[in-house]
């Protein structure tokens, strides 16, 4: 699409993007494009751009899906300098939003780092971000002479991009996750308040500083308005990346593009750390509130679908095996419990008849629940009594010793 | 009150789980297990115990908060 067919001019001023491509609606990746598009960057200040925020109902798209009016303005306004940190890490294997995002539309996660930064009157602009997508952000914030953020390398692990192991990072230290008695927005990058933001989170704030609120929620649905990003994979192939409209039917999503339903036995949501669903819960939308009566959730906008001759316990047991490898080994809960699950659901995918493995499973999953210095066992454990649940015939088969994917 | 586990410092000898039978267990690796997770609601009559559990802890795993 060319910048002229996504956007609409008003009285010699620009409008919003009208389609559902609004993120990618420059077209390119240059900062012509970008300014042809979306226009000068707009002057904000901190009342104005957390009401403008809470009117839109933008949530955060990194993972926990806080709402962005709400974390903005919990950094205290006590005249302290608060850095500002655009977090682009993305070391969950089935997310490739933010390199899309970062790779396409470097531009506006550059605006949506300075708008935050002005409205709160930061001093420290931090954009992190794998290896990879160093490149495309270096060359664009050279483009426009902008040399107020610092950009900063992340590793390829999965909890690269965790808050806290972000903050330390920047801050030079290890990558890992640390222990937090208080929020980073009080106290993170060297005790400094700080506010951490997914990178596509912070190109939704803009897009809504430009055009507002309004404009943001003529997309999506009321509890899930606005657009985002999803990273689709699985049996039709992939890892791709969508702009779709929030809160659509996950069978509609499948549909719109071109993935038959019937051929998906079962859909992971949310990543890694998400919710295994089976073919008959994916009429639900896709969105927080859509989600939770599945006790799924969106994570990072990621979608994995599981082809009917596949067997969704294997598939389990192999990314339970990468996560447990993935825990940081310094709390002695994740350490232990993530391998011993790991080494337990492998066992019930590759032929142990052992008919007390759901329980133990189910067991140490609950067990290792809350119990780390990040969410990673949590999400661990998710994962895990998921599978149970959505793959309850392939247990029963399995523990008879067949494998009704393998049949 | 509430205790604070943190657990990149605790290894899990299991010190507080004797000064606080009342609230915390051992797990099966020998960490302390307690309605909470990582934040345990200390009752006031267990005030003076979780106090002396966040002094003896080895690694100073523990702190108390409001
Ligand atoms: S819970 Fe696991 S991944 Fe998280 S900080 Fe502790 S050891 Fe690391
Ligand atoms: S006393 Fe400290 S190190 Fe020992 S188990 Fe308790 S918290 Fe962990």
């Amino acid at each position: 699409m060319t910048p002229d067919q996504g956007t609409t001019s008003v009285r010699g001023r620009i409008a919003g993007p009208t389609g559902v491509i609004r993120l990618f609606a420059a077209g390119t990746a240059d900062f012509g494009s970008h300014h042809a598009a979306f226009g000068p960057l707009p002057e904000m200040d901190r009342a104005s751009l957390i009401d403008e925020l809470l009117r839109s109902g933008l949530d955060g798209r990194g993972g926990a899906g806080f709402a962005a009016w709400q974390k903005l303005s919990s950094v205290p306004a006590d005249g302290r300098h608060p850095a500002i940190v655009a977090n682009g890490a993305e070391g969950e294997p089935l997310s490739k939003k933010d390199a899309a995002l970062l790779h396409n539309a470097p531009h506006l996660v550059i605006d949506g780092l300075l708008i935050a930064g002005q409205s709160l009157g930061a001093r420290e602009l931090h954009l992190y971000a794998g290896a990879e997508q160093l490149d495309p952000v270096a060359r664009a914030l050279k483009e426009r002479g902008e040399s107020r953020i610092r950009v900063h390398e992340a590793p390829g692990t999965f909890i690269s991009g965790e808050a806290t192991a972000v903050v330390s990072a920047i801050a030079g230290g290890t990558p890992i996750p640390r222990d937090r008695t208080e929020r980073l927005t009080k106290s993170g990058l060297n005790g400094r308040p700080t506010l951490l933001h997914n990178v596509e989170t912070l190109a939704h704030l803009a897009l809504i500083s430009r055009f507002g609120a309004a404009w943001f929620r003529s997309l999506g649905t009321g509890s899930a308005p606005g657009t985002r990003l999803v990273t689709l994979s699985g049996n039709a192939g992939g890892p791709r990346v969508y702009e779709i409209p929030s809160g659509m039917a996950l069978t509609d999503i499948l549909l719109s593009i071109g993935i038959d339903p019937h051929t998906v036995q079962a859909a992971l949501v949310g990543g890694y750390h998400g919710t295994w669903l089976a073919a008959e819960q994916l009429d639900a939308p896709f969105s927080k509130e859509g989600l939770a009566p599945l006790g799924a959730r969106t994570g990072a906008g990621i979608i994995m679908t599981l082809g009917s001759g596949s067997c969704g316990l294997a598939a389990t047991a192999d990314i339970l095996g990468y996560l447990a490898r993935q825990s940081a080994r310094q709390c002695g809960p994740c350490t232990n419990g993530l391998p011993a699950i790991a080494s337990l659901v492998e066992r019930l995918a590759y032929g142990d008849t052992d008919g007390k493995l759901p329980q133990e499973i189910r067991r140490l999953a609950a067990l290792v629940t809350g119990r780390g210095s990040c969410a990673h066992p949590d999400g661990t454990a998710r994962l895990a009594s998921s599978a149970l649940m959505a793959f309850g015939s392939d247990v029963e088969a399995h523990l008879r010793g067949r494998c009704e994917a393998l049949r | 009150m509430r205790m604070h586990i943190d657990w990149t410092r605790c290894d899990g000898r299991g010190l507080c789980i004797e000064l606080l039978p009342e609230l915390l267990t051992r797990d099966d690796w020998g960490y302390p297990v307690g309605r909470g997770g990582s934040e345990i609601a200390i009752p006031q009559n267990l005030e003076s115990a979780a106090h002396d559990a966040r002094a003896l802890c080895p690694t100073q795993a523990l702190s108390l908060h409001g």
